[in-house]
Formats: C-alpha cells, sequence, structure tokens
C-alpha cells in the first residue's frame, strides 16, 4: 500500500493546503444549523434531466420541503464506471431527452431563484467538465449557485490545478474516501477537499447493496474525524429510513441516490418526495433520547 | 530478452512532454535521434478550453480503485526487475504459447502490388491465435505473484476474453470474462470456448453493448471485489500503469521482428503497419524501433467510413477527452459524451486508443491513418487466396493499408505488417459479407 502516496505531488497539495469548510458558505451554514438541532443532514442525489428537464427541475425545487437538506445533482455522463444500474440509467434517460451540462447549470440558476439556502452539489465525471472547458464551467458553476462538486475520476494526484481554481470561485471540492483509502493517503485527500467528506461505505459502485454496518462504520469515521475538521457523509448503499437513521446516529450527512432514482423511475415525483418524507422522518427521530 | 521489459520513468502515469509545452515540429518525424525516448506526452489543445499541458495517460478512476492500481504498480515496477518473474515469463512464452513467432515473407502479396516487400509478424500463429496471449500471461503471472485468485477481463472480438480464460485454466484461478451483448452475438466460436476454458461469460447490456461497456462493467466489478480480484486490461489503455504494463508485455512483438529482420536482411524495415483499436499489437511492434529511423502507421477502422460518422477512429476523427481512467483521443459529442463506435471487426470497435498512440500522432512519430469495413474485406480475401492465411478482421486493416503503401514503394523497401490475430472467429462475419448466397443456404 506504499505506493499511492508516493505519487502525490506534494507540492501541489502544500501549495493549496488549507483547513477550510469556507465559513460563511451555504455548506457551512447549513452543517452549523443542523449542528445545533443535534440532527444529520439528509443529501438526497438526483440526476439532472432525469427522466425530462421539466420533472427534474420540478423535483428538485421540491425536495427541500420534503426533508432534503443538501442536494446532490448529478450530471449525466454516458460512461458513468463507478456507479450502478440505477444511476446509469437515469443519466441515460436525462441524456434520451437533451440533457447537457449547460441545462444542468440553468436547472441550479433557476433552482438558487427560489432557494437561496439549500446546498447544491454538481456530481459527476471529467469528461463533460472539461469538453465545456474546466474554468467556463468553474466560472458558470459559481454564478448559477452551486456551492460544491463531486468529481468521481478526478483523484487528488490529478485535482491540483482545479480545486485551486474551485476555491478562487467559492466552489467547494468534496472529497470522496473509500473503504480501501489507506491512511497515508487520507492527508492528500483532505488537503484539496472542502464543505464536507464523502465517505463511500463499502466497496461497489452506487446503490449496489444494502447497507447495515453503521457499526462498523463508525470506527472507520473516528479515524476520519480525528484527521479532518469537515462534516462527514456517508453515501452508497441507502435504500430505507431504518439504514438512514441507523448511520445518521454516526455521522454528520447520509446520501440517499439509487434507492431515490429508482422510486423515481417507478412512482414518479410523488414517489421519490414521499420516500424523502419518510428518510427524513426517520433521520430526525434518530437522535432523540440519545443525549 | 531483457528487453521485452524495459520501460518508462512515469510521473503520475503520464506521457508527459519533454519540455513543458514541449511540441515537436511537423506531423511525421524521421529525425529522431533526438527524439524523447524516455518522455512521452502531448500537447493537445483542441480548441474546447481543454488544458493544453495535461499529456495522455494518467490514472482518473475512483478512490476506491486508487490504492489497487497503486498496488498493482509496485508489484509490477518490483516484478519486472526480478530476474525469476522474467525467467518463468519467457518459459511459458517459449513452451506454451509458442514464441517465438515467424517473421513471414509474403511472396504472393508481394508480387501482387508489385513494391514493397511485405514481411508479415504472424501473431496469430501464438497459442489462442492472436497476440493478446502475450499481454494475459504477463498480467496473470503478476496477479499470480499477487496472490490474487480471481481474474476478470473484458472483451470485444473475445481474443482476449479467451487468452485470459486459457491463462487462468493454466494457472488455476478463477475467471469472469465481461463482454457486450453485441458482441456475444458476432463471435460465438470464442463465447463457447471460453465457456469450455471454465470462464464465467457476464453479457453486457448497457449503452451500445460492446467493449467500452464491457469496460466500464469490469471496472465495476473490481471496485465492488477489490480484496481477491485481479482487472487483465486487454489494450494498453486504462489508468497507468496499465498502457505502460500491457506495452512492456506486447513489446515482445517488436523486439522478436527486429532480431528476425535484422539476422536474415541485415536491416531494419522501413515502414511498420499495424491495426489500432486500443493499440496493443501495434505498440507491441513500435516499441523497439522508437529510437530507429523507421516510419510507423497505426490503422484505425474507418468503419463505413470517416465521413458517415460510423467508425472506429479516435485520432482520424475524434478529440482529446478522458475515459477509463487515461486521457486520450476520444469519439465524443459537443457535450463530452462517448460517441458510439462502429467496425465490422469487435476488436477495433473501441471509442478510444492508447496515450501512447495519442503521444506519438501528436509528436508526429507516428502516423495514423483510417481503412474501412469494405477495405478490410478486400484484404481478408486477398490474403486468403494469395497466401493461405485467414487473417483477422482486425489485422485485415492493416493489411489493407500495407498494400496501399507497397505500391507506392520500391522493391527494396520493407514494410512489416503485424498480423495480430487469425480470422477464424470471423467467418460468420466475413462468410455473410464476401459470400451471401453461403450465408443464405
Amino acid at each position: 500500500m506504499s505506493a499511492p502516496s508516493s505519487t502525490i505531488d506534494t507540492r501541489e497539495t502544500d501549495a493549496t493546503r488549507h483547513v477550510s469548510t469556507q465559513p460563511g458558505s451555504r455548506l457551512a451554514r447549513r452543517f452549523a444549523a443542523l449542528g445545533a438541532e443535534n440532527r444529520a443532514a439528509l443529501v438526497t442525489y438526483v440526476m439532472a434531466g432525469d427522466p425530462d428537464p421539466v420533472t427534474s427541475g420540478d423535483l428538485l425545487a421540491r425536495l427541500p420541503a420534503a426533508g432534503a437538506d443538501i442536494i446532490e445533482l448529478g450530471m449525466p455522463f454516458s460512461d458513468p464506471m463507478a456507479d450502478g444500474v440505477a444511476i446509469q440509467r437515469a443519466g441515460q434517460r436525462a441524456l434520451a431527452n437533451g440533457q447537457t451540462l449547460a441545462r444542468t447549470l440553468e436547472m441550479v440558476r433557476d433552482f438558487r431563484q427560489r432557494d437561496e439556502e439549500t446546498p447544491i452539489v454538481l456530481m459527476g465525471y471529467l469528461n463533460p467538465l472539461q469538453r465545456f472547458g474546466e474554468d467556463r464551467f468553474l466560472q458558470a458553476a459559481a454564478e448559477a449557485g452551486v456551492d460544491g462538486l463531486i468529481l468521481v475520476d478526478l483523484p487528488p494526484e490529478h485535482g491540483a490545478a482545479l480545486t485551486a481554481r474551485a476555491r478562487d470561485l467559492g466552489l467547494a471540492r468534496i472529497p470522496l474516501v473509500a473503504p480501501t483509502t489507506p491512511p497515508e493517503r487520507l492527508p492528500a485527500l483532505l488537503a484539496q477537499g472542502d464543505g464536507f467528506v464523502y465517505r463511500i461505505a463499502f466497496n461497489g459502485v452506487t446503490g449496489s447493496r444494502r447497507l447495515d454496518i453503521a457499526a462498523e462504520l463508525e470506527s472507520a469515521l473516528g479515524d476520519l474525524k480525528r484527521q479532518s475538521p469537515l462534516p462527514v457523509a456517508v453515501g452508497f448503499g441507502v435504500r430505507d429510513g431504518d439504514t438512514a437513521a441507523a448511520i445518521a446516529r454516526v455521522t454528520d450527512a447520509v446520501v440517499v441516490g439509487s434507492a431515490l432514482i429508482e422510486r423515481l423511475a417507478e412512482s414518479g415525483p410523488e414517489g421519490a418526495l414521499a420516500l424523502t418524507r419518510e428518510l427524513a422522518d426517520s433521520m430526525r427521530s434518530a437522535r432523540i433520547g440519545e443525549s | 530478452m531483457n528487453s521485452t521489459l524495459k520501460t518508462l520513468p512515469d510521473h503520475n502515469g503520464f506521457f508527459v512532454p519533454a519540455t513543458p509545452g514541449g511540441h515537436p515540429s511537423g506531423r511525421r518525424r524521421r529525425d529522431v535521434k533526438n527524439f524523447p525516448r524516455e518522455f512521452f506526452g502531448g500537447n493537445a489543445d483542441d480548441g474546447h478550453g481543454t488544458p493544453s499541458n495535461l499529456g495522455y495517460g494518467g490514472r482518473y478512476v475512483a478512490e476506491t480503485l486508487m490504492p489497487l492500481i497503486g498496488e498493482i504498480e509496485a508489484a509490477y515496477d518490483d516484478a519486472r526487475l526480478d530476474p525469476a518473474f522474467q525467467a518463468r515469463l519467457q518459459e511459458l512464452q517459449r513452451d506454451y504459447v509458442g514464441r517465438a513467432t515467424p517473421l513471414y515473407f509474403a511472396e504472393r502479396l508481394t508480387e501482387h502490388f508489385g513494391g514493397a516487400r511485405i514481411y508479415l509478424k504472424r501473431e496469430d500463429l501464438n497459442h489462442t491465435g492472436a497476440h493478446k496471449i502475450n499481454n494475459a500471461l504477463g498480467q496473470a503471472l503478476l496477479a499470480q505473484r499477487m496472490g490474487r485468485q480471481r481474474l476478470i477481463a473484458e472483451t470485444g472480438a473475445g481474443m482476449h476474453g479467451v487468452a485470459v480464460a486459457t491463462i487462468a485454466a493454466r494457472l488455476g484461478l478463477g475467471c469472469v470474462i465481461y463482454m457486450g451483448a453485441t458482441d456475444i452475438e458476432r463471435q460465438q466460436p470464442n463465447v463457447q470456448r471460453m465457456h469450455l476454458l471454465g470462464a464465467e461469460i457476464v453479457p453486457v447490456h448497457s449503452g451500445t453493448a460492446t467493449l467500452k461497456d464491457a469496460m466500464n462493467e469490469a471496472l465495476r466489478d473490481w471496485v465492488a471485489n477489490v480484496d481477491d480480484t485481479f482487472y487483465i486490461i486487454g489494450t494498453v489503455a486504462g489508468p497507468a500503469p496499465y498502457p505502460r504494463m500491457v506495452r512492456d508485455f506486447q513489446s515482445v512483438i517488436g523486439v522478436e521482428t527486429r532480431e528476425q529482420l535484422l539476422a536474415t536482411q541485415g536491416r531494419l524495415p522501413d515502414t511498420l503497419v499495424a491495426c489500432v483499436g486500443g493499440g496493443s499489437n501495434a505498440m507491441g511492434l513500435f516499441h523497439a524501433f522508437l529510437d530507429d529511423d523507421v516510419a510507423m502507421v497505426g490503422v484505425e477502422a474507418a468503419g463505413e467510413g470517416l465521413e458517415s460518422g460510423r467508425h472506429a477512429a479516435s485520432i482520424n476523427g475524434g478529440t482529446p477527452g478522458i475515459l477509463h481512467g487515461n486521457r486520450t483521443y476520444l469519439l465524443q459529442d459537443d457535450d463530452g459524451q462517448i460517441r458510439d463506435a462502429h467496425s465490422i471487426s469487435a476488436g477495433l470497435d473501441y471509442p478510444g486508443i492508447g496515450p501512447e498512440h495519442a503521444y506519438l500522432h501528436d509528436s508526429g512519430r507516428a502516423s495514423y491513418v483510417a481503412v474501412t469495413d469494405d477495405e478490410a474485406l478486400e484484404a481478408v480475401a486477398l490474403c486468403c487466396r494469395r497466401e493461405g492465411i485467414l487473417p483477422a478482421l482486425e489485422s485485415a486493416h492493416a493489411l489493407h493499408h500495407a498494400g496501399r503503401l507497397a505500391a507506392r514503394q520500391e522493391a527494396d523497401q520493407i514494410i512489416v505488417v503485424c498480423l495480430s490475430g487469425r480470422g477464424d472467429k470471423d467467418m460468420d462475419t466475413i462468410t455473410r459479407h464476401l459470400m451471401p448466397e453461403e450465408a443464405e443456404s
């Protein structure tokens, strides 16, 4: 496990290093408010443009009222190699109905006109961004009201330049930490991290199995917490209220993606919103009576 | 034979320019004395806002895979310098694969074109019928050295899948092959063969159900089974160190060619020609000649024609981007979505190309041309009738271009074509197109 750290260009990570939750940002405000309420954030992942631009925009606007504390918005990509079949299909539906990166940014802009406070984080793959133009994309995302970026296939070894530019524009670069991540990689990942840390719950693609390992997670999260001041979100595999509540007890945020997308495909936006309410209710009651 | 595994310093797996912004002038470079052998790179501002200094290659993968790929790189760099590993590899190359393969003077093809002498590097005579086994053997030995019990692989034409299933059987390792549903249909003999060898075949229905989708699925399997699994990528693409590692295992093709031609003709060839999908047989042939005054031509699949949009020519019809862990030329639309590739040959039906080819193209050290489905079929027929050799549809692309070149060159010039595989697997496709009356009966 020694090779990965040796390939990290520490000069670059040092140059961009700063400990930050970007105080004053929407993400920081949201986590502070949730902390005051002693509850974890519900992060809902939906794919921009799934199944079509109108339905998707409408769903986005209604997610906060249903209980979403933070919205993760997928940018469709034809070859999402780290995502499971639910998210791949959602991306294919969106692309088939004409979704583009420009339209995804437009969706955020529309959302922002009605909602000043709910953080939006874009998640996706690097190629569409590069095609759009990295600088142009970062500029447009910041202007549209995006709060952060999760770039699945941009490891810290390649990410220093983009991270620096994103930070200048007030965009958080949310790092992904995997169960396979050895302790010696964490400093490099966290040095380029802002907003919160996305801890992948287990080895696998998104949505591929149920998660009942909150206890196991707890010790792993402890290590992470000792090294980083950032809030920690856990995702990949959260499908129901009980799981969400179990994880909410040990972490700062719970990401629900594939389950929500499947519900949207099966029973439309009303179904997806109902699941959001159910998850939010379970999570609200999770920490009651504990402290 | 130690030179078969010589390799290059690598910075984060990039094929980087020798000097920042360095870009050798000219598309075709014959003055190779100062060629930056130890540094590959690119400088490809495509006018769409891509930073110009990114180079090609890299390791653009999900965090879950980063530590594993680092482990593979460390294990590989250790293995390639270990005489015991090299000895085992060479023993199996000789006794199991059947190397060295002949460098064969194609006398009647030469006569047909009436120009340069055409030699065929007979990778079709390897065990399992293609060059793919060179790499499968090397990586499987590495997997075994690392204690991995389960091999996974993607396959297009099925040749890489057959090679991996073969080595898995030989070494007693588990084997799962991901294959696009479309390819399963058009490559039945190879599918049956993999079953017989004890491999599990997983049909991939997502996307276009071809090679790139099989690669996506194999990557997903790997992400989910990181503990016991080794992913044997079949071509010189994917995240670093795969492009370098696969090239090294394939470079035996060029090393032998060089020795054989020097021994029989006392000289080097004028031109090397090889087909390019991901480009592993081409890199294998080219690598030993990078320092020499030898022209290199990669032949992409033009499908129904470059202008038709239905092709698999990433360099001739694509732009730089990031897919499957590396930055290289890709078929993509204006929104950065990967476009479907098309080729009559399943092995070339991939919307990207190995990053070192992207570099060799930009630097002008190699040139890349394209040959259509129909032209490849023509070459299959010609090679059968004049040499008694049934080439794979992939290799036939290279043969067609070699014919074009030979006709324009003098009789004292030498062209070496990599005959990367045999065409038995393509008989259905070939029969349907060249002998439709037999296909119907």
